[in-house]
Formats: structure tokens, C-alpha cells, sequence
């Protein structure tokens, strides 16, 4: 068991064993989770509620086309992409933090963000002039996959920079991050000139992310990487752990940091990659969550990997309820809201615990 | 006569006008209106505010991001939208709930007016108001275009929509406000670009505009002419110089729905003062 300056003075008990802590923790969010999955089911704007369906089912009445298409083509593949992208970025937060021993870290720094965004930008702007042929294929989905090829590209490059001689410098990935930042933030910049009104509207509300556009068609494509990403993390649980103590004590302890590096980075790349492209720019789940589980729980990764799961799918799902419901029939972009719940409750957290950015 | 009564009712059954309408697009919303069949709305988006009593009805968000079950919620049983009214997600969400989704064309051009009427009309079981509302508009349109092609120096126009930050956006071609210039008689000083473009002060000196158009709205996009006057390079256009500055309403003048004619005769009467004096 490692302590980590995030944990410096939470309760425990006198040898320090949170580990009774954190499992109840992850108990009551099974159960949170649960609540929110039910919750999110059973509210819209349509109206449709789980007890009519309930009743209608065991009275063996037929549900109404619309009931049917309320809850099958649009609560429940929300539902299910919610908790994957909430669940993803939550748990590539956590990974970044441990991986790059810095508590700002979330899977923006990769540049998996960046370069989602531009993917999304080019395929807006210019996925008009691709064949038509391609247009066919891709058809609707043009932008998420642009969006996740731009993501893997990006990291691509990051990491073949700040890979020399089969050893991963993180401080350089760090700063080559902010370079590869600054260069497609440039170059969505000049797609951003050049685009139409209606463009730069559909530019708009896609970098304010929204689990609107969730169907089966979408889930299916992009569940499969989030969810193997999702099972590979907590491989990372006690390298990560590990690393916590630098990365040559990690060497000593036997963890193979070099082959940790590749899997933690090929995780976020491709737990992001595929979450931004889905649901387009939903900040604060990924710096949050493990935050604030940290505070609750303590460092340690094999607790923290799956919480943050469970915290970032429950959360998710609540801000989609809210951004479906306060301005219903229209509906609120979720980044929107992420942003005005996250915000505050990152700044509690800090003037509660300054101590968390000395790490 | 019950029998004769019984037998139009079920003709009538599978003809039947949809009777909860949702409207996506300000300029469809005006013609439903100029159509008489405003009680069959139960809803609208972002873009529709006239006449002002469209925004009274739910608002479902702006018609590029419309919210599938933000749409059922209201049980429509038709949805009228302007062309690339979306995401396409949720229209093939409206097909699976078999709510139909009648898209219909946005041109900004008087054709596509008046086909925009005959579709929305068509599809609301109004043909005969609509063929009062066709003739009144032909009839507007023959007289905008006689007065258009009467101006025998057409002045040149700059639409600017924005002036943030002392940077100028302006329309160049294949907009609804070149479009509209040109209706009016008018040339657009920027016909080598198009869409909108943020202009550099050099441009806009060596295009010269003898008048400037704007859009009278609130905030930060209302340009006063103090302010048209001090800008560098605005204020070194003919336009400044005369003082030839018009305001519009914004949707009035670019909505491109019944009124498009009325706004052209007004922007015409503005550009030349003299022969029409509408508006």
C-alpha cells in the first residue's frame, strides 16, 4: 500500500488500510449507478414511464409505437452509451493522473482531444468534398469516426515523439501534448475560417458534446473498444500504484514500466477515442471523478480504476437527465452541464485539499 | 343525408390534415401562418419568432440539434422542417415512430418561396388558402421585380451581419442577403466570395459599398452610425460618407416566407428613395 500526498489526511485507521473504506465505496456506487441507469430509463421529455411499461408488461399489454420507440431507439442506447463515456473518461483520467504523476493530467493531454476535435472539424467542413463513395459508406457517421481517427492519430505522433530508444519520456509527452495542441487548435482554427454558418453551428454545439445522437448503430461500432479498454485498465491497477513512488522504484518493484506505458497509453487513446467520438467534447468527468474519489478512497488504483468506472457512468447519466430536462422539449448540450457541475466541485475540492496540487 | 354524411367521413378519415404540427424553421412557421393554420401547431424551433405568437408554442431547440424525444414528447403527427433541419439521427428516429419528416427546400430565392407554400400547404390540406396566398405573392413579386429592373444605375450594397471587435463580417454571394439586394435592385459589393467573411479593412475600401446594410437587433451586433463613421475603413466608403446606413428586422429580411416581397419593396424604397415610397 502506497501513500500518496492525495491522501494526506483523510481518515484511517492506524496502519493506514483504506481498503475496507473503498469497498464499501464501491458498494454504495453500484448502487448509485443502478438508481441512475433506472432513473435515466424511466425520464424525458416524452413522458414515457417505467410504470406504465411495468404495468402494461405484467397485464401483458402491448406497448404503443411511440412508448416502444421512446424506450428502445432512445432511452436505452443513451443509457448504455452514457455509462460507457462516462465510465471511459472517468477511468483515462485516472490512468493519466497515475501514469503522468501530475494531477492536472486527463486524457486531453495525449491529445486525444485535440485531435478528435480536429478530425470532427475537418469531417464537418470538408466531408463534403470526400467521394461519394466514402460519403455512402460512412454515411451519418463521418464525423464520430473522423473523430476517433484524429484522436489515435494524434497519440500516435505524441508518443512515437517522446519514445526514444524504447523508453517513453512522460515530461516530454507532456509538453509535445501542448505542442500537438496548439498545432491542431491552428489548424481547426483555419477549417473554423473557412466554414459556412451552418458549419460553424454544427462546430459549436458538437464541441459541447451531446448523448443525443446515441443509437444502436453508433453503440455498436465504438462499445467494443470502450469496453476493452474499460477490462484492461485495472491490469494497470498495481503498476500504477507502483509508478506512484517514481518510476525507477516501480523498476525495482518488478513492474515492467516500459510495457505499463504502452498498455496505459493504448487504453486512454483508445477509451477516449472512441467516447469523444460518440459524444463529441464532454469535459470535467475525467479530472473530477478521480479526484473526488481520491479524497473519499485514497490512492490506491485498484479501488480507484473501478469507482472511477462506476462514478463517471452515474454521474453521466444525471447530467444527461438534467441536459434532457431543463429545457425540454429542447435539450441542454451536456458538456454544458458537466462543465457547470464540475466547476464548482473542482474548486471545492481544491480549497479543501490545496495540498493536492503540491504532489 | 346521415348516410351521405357517414360516407364523407370515411373518405375524409385517411385524408385527414395532420392536426399536431411541429414547425422547424422561421420562414415555414410565417407561411403557416399566412395559411390560417396556426391552431395546428403544438410546436416550434429556435428559429421561429414571427409572428410573435409562434413563441408562445414549445420551443424544440434549434433545428440542427433537435432532440428526438424532445419532438415525441410533443406527439406530433407531422413535422415540417427546412432542408437540413437533423441530426440525421433523430430523423431516422421520426421514420421508426412513423411520425412523417417533411423536409422542404431553404432556398433564398422567390421560386422557392412559393414552393415552400405549395408544400407546406399540400402537406396541411390548405390548397385553397394557399392559392389566395400564391396569387396575392405572385402578384407582390411581378411588382418587386418591375421596380428592380426599373433602376437603371443599381447602387452597390454591403450587408454587414457583424462588426465585433471592430472586425467586419460581411455576405458575399449565395446568401439570403446578396439575394435579397438583388431583389431590391441592388448589387452586393462582394459578389467574389461566398457566405460570410470576416473582411480586412482593404477590401472593403477597394469595394467601395454606396450603401451599408444592417440588422436592427439588440446586444452587441447593434452598430451605431457614430461607430460605422469611426471604423477605419468603413468610415471611407461612400456609404458613410452620404450616411446611406439602412436597418433591417433580421428575419423580416432574410426569412424568405411571405413577407420576402414586402421586405424587398421596403429595401428598394430605402436604396432609392424616390420612387417607392413603402414601408
Amino acid at each position: 500500500m502506497v501513500a500518496l500526498p492525495w491522501g494526506r489526511g483523510t481518515e484511517r485507521d492506524a496502519t493506514g488500510d483504506r481498503s475496507e473504506r473503498a469497498r464499501l465505496t464501491i458498494l454504495a456506487l453500484v448502487v448509485f449507478v443502478m438508481l441512475a441507469a433506472v432513473a435515466s430509463l424511466g425520464t424525458g421529455a416524452a413522458g414515457v414511464s417505467l410504470g406504465d411499461v411495468l404495468a402494461k408488461w405484467i397485464t401483458g399489454e402491448a406497448l404503443s409505437l411511440r412508448e416502444r420507440v421512446v424506450l428502445f431507439d432512445i432511452r436505452l442506447p443513451r443509457l448504455l452509451t452514457g455509462m460507457l463515456v462516462g465510465a471511459s473518461l472517468a477511468v483515462s483520467g485516472a490512468v493519466m493522473q497515475g501514469l503522468f504523476r501530475n494531477p492536472l493530467a486527463d486524457p486531453g493531454i495525449v491529445g486525444v482531444g485535440a485531435g478528435a476535435g480536429l478530425g470532427a472539424v475537418l469531417a464537418i467542413v470538408l466531408g463534403a468534398f470526400l467521394p461519394p463513395a466514402v460519403l455512402a459508406f460512412t454515411g451519418m457517421h463521418l464525423v464520430p469516426l473522423a473523430a476517433f481517427f484524429g484522436g489515435w492519430a494524434t497519440t500516435l505522433i505524441l508518443y512515437r515523439v517522446s519514445t526514444r530508444a524504447g523508453r517513453t519520456s512522460v515530461a516530454t509527452m507532456l509538453l509535445a501534448g501542448i505542442a500537438l495542441g496548439a498545432l491542431s487548435g491552428a489548424l481547426t482554427g483555419i477549417l473554423v475560417y473557412i466554414a459556412d454558418d451552418q458549419q460553424l453551428r454544427d462546430l459549436t454545439f458538437w464541441g459541447l458534446g451531446s448523448l443525443a445522437g446515441a443509437s444502436w448503430a453508433k453503440l455498436a461500432a465504438a462499445a467494443p473498444i470502450m469496453m476493452l479498454a474499460l477490462l484492461a485498465a485495472p491490469m494497470l491497477a498495481r503498476a500504477l500504484n507502483g509508478l506512484a513512488l517514481g518510476e525507477g522504484a516501480a523498476a525495482h518493484l518488478g513492474i515492467a514500466v516500459q510495457r505499463m506505458k504502452n498498455l496505459a497509453i493504448l487504453t486512454v487513446a483508445a477509451a477516449t477515442g472512441a467516447a469523444v467520438a460518440v459524444s463529441g467534447g464532454i469535459g470535467f468527468i475525467g479530472i473530477v471523478v478521480p479526484h473526488l474519489l481520491r479524497l473519499v478512497m485514497g490512492p490506491d488504483h485498484r479501488f480507484l480504476l473501478p469507482a472511477a468506472a462506476l462514478l463517471g457512468a452515474g454521474l453521466l447519466l444525471l447530467a444527461d437527465i438534467i441536459s434532457r430536462l431543463i429545457i425540454a422539449p429542447a435539450e441542454l448540450p451536456i458538456g454544458i452541464v458537466t462543465a457547470v457541475l464540475g466547476g464548482p466541485v473542482f474548486l471545492w475540492i481544491l480549497l479543501r485539499r490545496r495540498g493536492i496540487v503540491d504532489m | 343525408m346521415l348516410r351521405l354524411g357517414l360516407v364523407l367521413t370515411c373518405l375524409a378519415t385517411p385524408l385527414a390534415a395532420q392536426e399536431r404540427v411541429v414547425v422547424v424553421g422561421g420562414g415555414l412557421a410565417e407561411i403557416v401562418y399566412a395559411l390560417g393554420q396556426e391552431h395546428r401547431l403544438v410546436g416550434r424551433d429556435t428559429t421561429a419568432s414571427f409572428p410573435p405568437e409562434v413563441e408562445a408554442l414549445p420551443d424544440v431547440g434549434y433545428m440542427r440539434a433537435l432532440s428526438p424525444e424532445g419532438l415525441l414528447a410533443l406527439d406530433p403527427d407531422l413535422i415540417l422542417a427546412s432542408e437540413g433541419s437533423g441530426p440525421a439521427e433523430t430523423v431516422q428516429i421520426m421514420q421508426a415512430a412513423s411520425v412523417p419528416f417533411v423536409q422542404i427546400t431553404e432556398d433564398p430565392s422567390l421560386d422557392a418561396v412559393l414552393e415552400r407554400v405549395r408544400t407546406v400547404a399540400a402537406q396541411l390540406d390548405a390548397e385553397p388558402e394557399a392559392a389566395a396566398l400564391i396569387a396575392r405573392l405572385e402578384a407582390e413579386f411581378a411588382s418587386l421585380r418591375a421596380a428592380a429592373e426599373a433602376v437603371t444605375t443599381p447602387k452597390r450594397v454591403m450587408f454587414v451581419l457583424s462588426a465585433q471587435g471592430g472586425r467586419i463580417n460581411a455576405a458575399g454571394r449565395d446568401t439570403g442577403a446578396s439575394a435579397m439586394i438583388e431583389l431590391a435592385g441592388g448589387v452586393n459589393a462582394f459578389a467574389d466570395f461566398a457566405g460570410y467573411r470576416l473582411l480586412s479593412d482593404e477590401a472593403i475600401t477597394a469595394a467601395a459599398p454606396e450603401v451599408i446594410l444592417m440588422m436592427d437587433r439588440g446586444g452587441d451586433h447593434a452598430i451605431s452610425d457614430a461607430e460605422i463613421l469611426a471604423h477605419p475603413a468603413l468610415g471611407l466608403t461612400p456609404a458613410a460618407e452620404t450616411g446611406a446606413v439602412i436597418r433591417m428586422n433580421g428575419i423580416y429580411l432574410l426569412g424568405f416566407g411571405p413577407r420576402t416581397a414586402e421586405a424587398g419593396q421596403d429595401l428598394h424604397s430605402a436604396l432609392y428613395a424616390e420612387p417607392h415610397k413603402g414601408g
